[in-house]
């Protein structure tokens, strides 16, 4: 495997921890081999250090110098599209599910529940009369010719 | 019981509009006047003390008894109730006074007529049901209503209750009918069984439980005012018929209810 996301001033990260927890974040500078200076005044996030391990790479970079200022920085973020495209990822999508699937209460777990029955029942359905001719001639086939196809 | 006296006798004279408190304060525990000025001010020297009869009887202790024989004075003054003739060889421990009385539980503040709730415990537990009221004994009115899921009019702790975010719209709903007296057993009489209705019950032909007509036709009208209101939202029928159960990886504690 080739490595896409590397460490590097502009990159955009998930912040997993701290007080940024839950946020993206761009790296404004590097301080030391665990942690670097993040800063995203777009979400509200100050400029602080973050250590490596408490943030995960995202594909998604700036076009900033190290250590520029905040005003720069929410212009490039802005410019950069990154909350968009963000937005698009299956990884934010699953964010976001997990949020609203947390957020739910009893009776709608309830109607969920409803929901997928009905769901999966359309699909068996469906599913069962296409499957029906094919496996009626597969019979006939294996009864035609018990020898002749051995295995399936 | 002075103190009780003189409120009983304020609320006529002090139906008079509130004034300000003359003595305000004038920083954090320093008011502007004093003990002693304060208490010129008010003018209690000048009011008259209302007089409190002591309502307390006073129990008689000792009793004058008619003696027999000419020698022995006649009568002769005893006490009420005569004391030990002996002393206790050991110290016996006793149980303290204790003046506390159980109160009434308060109702949580989630729970409000109508809402869901899902039983924990006891006979129906895993049943969702609908809270009516509370009774005065802190017990919870509730029912599933019985058509829907076979729980009747019942009541339940609260501790026992996992109360949801849903609510039934119960409003204007009136169930004053149904007190803890309701709920109350007919008391049993100890009855003694002769010989031949003793192994006659044991063979198992016991009378089936009846359920009177009344409680019948109670449970029949309750049902129809919760049921009307149930209907108004699609699937909250089937929602408290089901039971409630927990699966792989949900966490009661962690789930939003």
């Amino acid at each position: 495997m080739v490595y896409t996301r590397f460490v590097q001033v502009g990159r955009v990260a998930l912040a997993t921890d701290g007080p940024a927890k839950g946020k993206l974040v761009v790296i404004v500078d590097i301080i030391d081999q665990t942690r670097a200076l993040v800063d995203n005044p777009a979400q509200g996030v100050d400029r602080q250090s973050l250590s490596f391990s408490a943030m995960q790479l995202t594909d998604f970079t700036v076009g900033i110098p190290h250590g520029v200022g905040s005003a720069p920085l929410r212009r490039a973020y802005a410019k950069a599209e990154v909350e968009t495209k963000w937005n698009q990822t299956n990884w934010a999508k699953t964010i976001a599910r997990r949020a609203t699937r947390a957020s739910l209460t009893d009776f709608d777990r309830f109607k969920v529940m409803v929901g997928r029955k009905e769901r999966s029942k359309i699909v068996s359905t469906a599913f069962n009369k296409l499957r029906r001719p094919v496996s009626a001639a597969n019979k006939a086939k294996k009864a035609g010719s018990k020898k002749a196809a051995p295995k399936k | 019981m002075p103190p009780k006296a003189a409120t009983a006798a304020a609320p006529a004279k002090a139906a008079k509009k509130a004034h300000s408190p003359r003595n305000h304060v004038l920083n954090a525990g320093v008011h502007k006047y004093g003990r002693s000025v304060s208490y010129a001010k008010s003018a209690l020297y000048k009011k008259k003390k209302a007089e409190v009869k002591n309502t307390t009887k006073t129990r008689a202790q000792t009793k004058t008894v008619e003696v027999k024989g000419d020698k022995n004075g006649k009568t002769r003054v005893v006490p009420v109730r005569r004391e030990s003739r002996f002393y206790p060889t050991e110290d016996t421990p006793r149980p303290l006074a204790n003046r506390k009385t159980p109160g009434t539980a308060t109702l949580r503040k989630s729970i409000t007529p109508g809402t869901v709730l899902v039983l924990v415990a006891g006979r129906f537990r895993g049943k969702r049901v609908v809270f009516l009221k509370q009774l005065k004994s802190g017990l919870l009115l509730v029912s599933g209503p019985f058509k829907v899921n076979g729980v009747p009019l019942r009541r339940v702790n609260q501790a026992y209750v996992i109360a949801t975010s849903t609510k039934v719209d119960l409003a204007g709903a009136k169930f004053d009918k149904f007190e803890d007296a309701y709920f109350a057993k007919a008391a049993a009489g100890k009855k003694s069984k002769t010989e031949a209705e003793f192994f006659e019950s044991a063979a198992g032909a016991k009378a089936k439980k009846t359920i009177a007509a009344g409680r019948v036709a109670d449970q029949k009208e309750v049902d129809k005012v919760i049921i009307a209101a149930v209907k108004k939202t699609p699937l909250l029928k089937e929602y408290l018929a089901a039971p409630f159960t927990l699966t792989k990886g949900q966490f009661p504690h962690q789930l939003k209810f």
